[in-house]
């Protein structure tokens, strides 16, 4: 593998982090600055924050982060079969099929436990 | 480049290669930023004939410096950053959406000789330098100290990693059936295009790019009428500016991924030789894929959140997953598809898959018309029964 190619992928990690830091740091020195309390509360449409933002929220959203981070690790799986798919013969495909199918089960048992509605 | 640098001029051979990769880093972030001046004009006149509008049309012919106009304005605009913000993650936020969009360009095959640097993981790369860009919406919602902010960030993580997994399940198929990761190996591949062959799964990618960049009837992590504007609320200036341009650019650059996998990218007549030719052809195709992107997002009202996530876990994924199988399964039934190498090798298994990708087209709209009418009758039952009992 040539490691060139990744140097640019480096260079450009460099460049993506300078060219929008630059407009951002010339609107600091150009823009005004004239702070006031009001100005600075956390906008809530006039109304006065109550209490921390940082409190406990519904549940809801670990469970689907939970169903994406199930889902996401077999589609690494998928990655390496679906590359040497033309190499393989027709075990390969039965295999996938019964790990697709494998997927599928863990997709409905979720959705029978009523993980995925949303209340 | 590179042999001209140590021949000519007499550098060392790491040197040369790090100035040669120099000038090609600027060459393509400066392309995909000044694409994007032109590119926000473009959108706000489609965007304004669509809703029988003019659209900008005061600065500049056609309006057509009103990107710069505005990029004047936002600059001195007061960078407003809210009390009891976390500084550092709030500054950090609007710098990283960016740098997640613009690093898709690195394996962007603009014609047959020209491309950032040719990956061979290129296809995963896409979908991990895309994924910054969800950790910087969460950045964002969570440094603001702001409650809309919060719940807005919430729930388009909900949404972003939800789509992630047809996006990624669309994304195989191209892979499986050009055997490779690279973009230009995919591009290289498609004697005919990708999108004749598999159109089931260019709709799936369209849709859930479309609600992986937050547009359209997808755009609900920025809902006005209830959130305020999501988890940009406290941005003001040039880092909201910036967010800007992370969501346009993502959007065209979702146009050029969808040319590149599934319409052939530079493919065209004469397009191995001139490589500017294959540049052209590129830009059409992205600006076609674009354009329905654009269409989905100015005609399609907005869904609500659960409805979001239904539509994505009880239909895009069951969907991708059998696709997926069909797609493997009839590409392993034709004889030879290991080694297509012209456009009469291809012609076999594309019109099987068209054939595969109707039937299977064609049950899913049965499937979804029946369950239609069947909504339809539950409801409309439910507003009988008053008239009923009077």
């Amino acid at each position: 593998m040539d490691l060139n190619e990744w140097v640019f992928v480096g260079l450009f990690i460099a460049l993506a982090w300078i060219l929008p830091a630059t407009p951002i740091v010339l609107g600091k020195i150009l823009g005004p600055k004239r702070p006031n309390p009001v100005k600075l509360e956390p906008y809530e449409c006039g109304v006065e924050t109550v209490g921390n933002t940082w409190v406990q929220f519904r549940a809801q959203y670990y469970v689907f982060a939970l169903v994406f981070v199930l889902f996401d690790v077999e589609l690494v799986f998928l990655f390496p079969w679906a590359l040497a798919y033309n190499q393989l013969g027709l075990f390969a495909l039965f295999e996938m099929a019964v790990f697709v199918a494998l997927l599928i089960a863990a997709l409905v048992y979720t959705w029978r436990k009523g993980a995925l509605e949303w209340s | 480049m590179t042999d001209f640098l140590m021949d000519d001029i007499g550098l060392s051979h790491a040197l040369a290669v790090l100035i040669a990769q120099t000038l090609g880093v600027f060459v393509v972030a400066m392309f995909g930023l000044l694409w994007t001046l032109l590119g926000i004009w473009i959108e706000r006149k489609i965007a304004g004939r669509m809703q029988d509008r003019i659209g900008p049309n005061r600065v500049g012919p056609f309006g057509l410096v009103q990107t710069i106009a505005d990029m004047v304005k936002i600059i001195v605009k007061e960078d407003i950053v809210p009390r009891g913000a976390d500084r550092w993650v709030f500054n950090l936020a609007p710098i990283l959406s960016v740098m997640g969009v613009m690093l898709l360009w690195v394996v962007v095959p603009f014609s047959a000789g020209w491309i950032g640097t040719d990956l061979s993981i290129g296809a995963l790369y896409l979908i991990a330098a895309g994924s910054l860009g969800n950790i910087a919406v969460l950045m964002a919602g969570w440094a603001s100290n702001n409650k809309f902010a919060l719940v807005g960030a919430f729930r388009a993580i909900a949404q972003l990693i939800s789509y992630e997994v047809p996006m990624v399940l669309a994304l195989l198929i191209p892979v499986l059936m050009a055997g490779s990761l690279s973009t230009q190996e995919i591009v290289r591949e498609q004697h005919i295009m990708y999108a004749i062959a598999v159109p089931l799964t260019l709709l799936i990618f369209l849709v859930s790019s479309q609600a992986e960049m937050g547009r359209g009837p997808f755009d609900l992590l920025e809902a006005e009428s209830e959130l305020v504007a999501g988890y940009q609320t406290e941005y003001a200036g040039m880092k909201f500016g910036m967010f800007y341009v992370a969501e346009f650019l993502h959007a065209f650059t979702a146009g050029v991924l969808t040319a590149i996998f599934f319409l052939g990218g530079w493919r065209g007549p004469w397009a191995e030789d001139v490589h500017i030719l294959g540049f052209v052809y590129l830009m059409i195709k992205s600006m076609a894929a674009y354009f329905v992107l654009i269409w989905l997002r100015m005609t399609v009202p907005r869904l609500r959140i659960d409805q979001l996530l239904n539509f994505n876990w009880k239909f895009l994924v069951p969907v991708s997953l059998i696709n997926l199988l069909v797609v493997a399964f009839v590409w392993k039934l034709i004889p030879d598809t290991d080694t297509i190498n012209s456009l009469e090798d291809a012609l076999l298994p594309t019109a099987a898959l068209l054939v595969a990708n109707g039937i299977m087209i064609g049950v899913i709209g049965w499937a979804l018309r029946e369950r239609g009418r069947r909504e339809r009758a539950r409801i409309a039952s439910i507003y009988a029964q008053p008239a009923a009992g009077d």
